[in-house]
């Protein structure tokens, strides 16, 4: 039996909150800005989502994840739109969703923009190791397990860690 | 007008959707496993942009075109990718050294998209240039890596230039439909040849200034190496059309 709930665009956020992000499981798919809207016309819900990357290929899982958890709540009328502009950026994550990544291992995105620059050999700002806070650390590869992340080294627990490239 | 930003985008989406395949190519071949995931990365973010062209594409053409109907079911004189990008992989200072080009020419092309009047063409470029900032500095370092690293990197860096001579110019060759999208394509030529030579210093690489261009493929006039790619790539939906898995 569904559980039955109102349609209301409060409701709808509250269930869209539960969806976790496919590829980093500790953070859900609004902490991570790429739930954008919500909106209800004429009973038909439309959610509207933004890919963090261009190519990201966990959008279409996303939309999925979506579309089920609705239907779980009881609602069928669902519509995912996926828009690219405003441009997704990791400013919009807050200091919370940054202190969950890093308790997962993942060094969280610095806040200052210097990626949209052709400069060669231009590092991001030093990067701590989410295991044991020094700064002293490289990067390994500027693209790592996702499109998200690059791949670092830490100098000082020798140990390799994700870091969330800011973006 | 409508025919010429229709010609526009199927000639970014193929050229992003073709470099995208043959850097696919070296997936599980990379000299390291580092490299092998950046480049799988960046075969993923072209191909994601060419998706976006395609997908507005489609929409501008109507008569049910799809983004898949365009990739899957155009043959080689309907595609309009640079014959650049559908040469042959070769070693990786030609990979690396092809990537370069190409990504110092869409950075400053989507950097004038940015402002431009269609708002979607405008946001896929918005989106885009943050990745394309990211290959170009990728490439470029390779460049420079190779180029000023050992006797036989300079040499395969040196070979791979000389090789893409007559290919770079195509970028600047215009066809009716790039004339028609007001973009400043003078002031590109001049930001690719001004960072292609910043780097070149950087790897002490010289660069061959070639005035014979090879060029058509944005027409549809391809080598024969683009034949092969869609034989692999249109395969499936041409033997069992319509098949979804
Ligand atoms: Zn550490």
């Amino acid at each position: 039996m569904v559980n039955e709930q109102s349609i209301s665009v409060a409701n709808i956020w509250k269930i869209v909150e539960t969806i976790p992000d496919p590829e980093i499981p500790v953070i859900s798919i609004v902490e991570l800005g790429v739930v954008r809207e919500v909106k209800i016309e004429n009973d038909i819900i439309e959610i509207i989502i933004t890919p963090t990357y261009i190519g990201c290929p966990a959008m279409d899982m996303i939309t999925m994840h979506i579309k089920l958890a609705l239907m779980e709540a009881g609602f069928k009328n669902v519509k995912v739109t996926s828009v690219l502009s405003p441009a997704w950026t990791t400013d919009w994550m807050t200091e919370e969703t940054k202190n969950k990544l890093k308790a997962y291992g993942i060094a969280p995105p610095n806040t200052k923009q210097i990626v949209c620059t052709p400069d060669l050999f231009i590092q991001d700002e030093a990067v701590a190791c989410p295991h044991c806070n020094n700064f002293n650390t490289k990067m390994v590869s500027r693209f790592g397990s996702t499109a998200c992340k690059a791949l670092y080294f830490c100098n000082n627990c020798n140990e390799p860690f994700d870091y969330f490239k800011c973006h | 007008m409508q025919a010429a930003k229709e010609n526009f985008l199927l000639y970014l989406a193929d050229s992003t959707h073709i470099l995208s395949h043959r850097n696919s190519e070296w997936c599980g071949h990379a000299p390291i496993l580092e490299q092998d995931i950046a480049l799988t990365n960046i075969a993923l973010d072209l191909l994601g942009q060419s998706r976006n062209f395609y997908q507005y594409a489609a929409e501008l053409i109507g008569n049910n075109a799809t983004e898949d109907s365009l990739a899957y079911l155009r043959i080689e004189s309907e595609y309009k990718n640079l014959l650049l990008v559908e040469l042959p992989k070769e070693d990786w200072a030609h990979t690396v050294l092809r990537q370069f080009y190409f990504s110092v020419f869409l950075f400053y092309l989507y950097q004038q998209l940015q402002q431009n009047k269609d708002v979607q063409i405008a946001a896929i470029a918005t989106k885009a240039i943050k990745e394309v900032a990211y290959h170009v500095r990728w490439s470029g370092e390779w460049v420079i890596r190779l180029g000023d690293g050992t006797e036989e990197s300079n040499q395969r860096m040196q070979y791979a230039v000389e090789a893409y001579k007559n290919f770079t110019g195509e970028f600047f060759v215009l066809t009716n439909y790039e004339k028609q999208m007001q973009i400043d394509f003078e002031l590109i030529q001049q930001q690719w040849n001004d960072k292609v030579a910043a780097v070149f210093n950087d790897a002490t690489l010289s660069f061959t200034n070639s005035n014979f261009h090879q060029v058509g493929g944005k027409e549809g006039r391809h080598t024969e190496y683009l034949g092969y790619i869609l034989t692999d790539m249109q395969y499936l939906q041409r033997t069992y059309p319509n098949a979804t898995w």
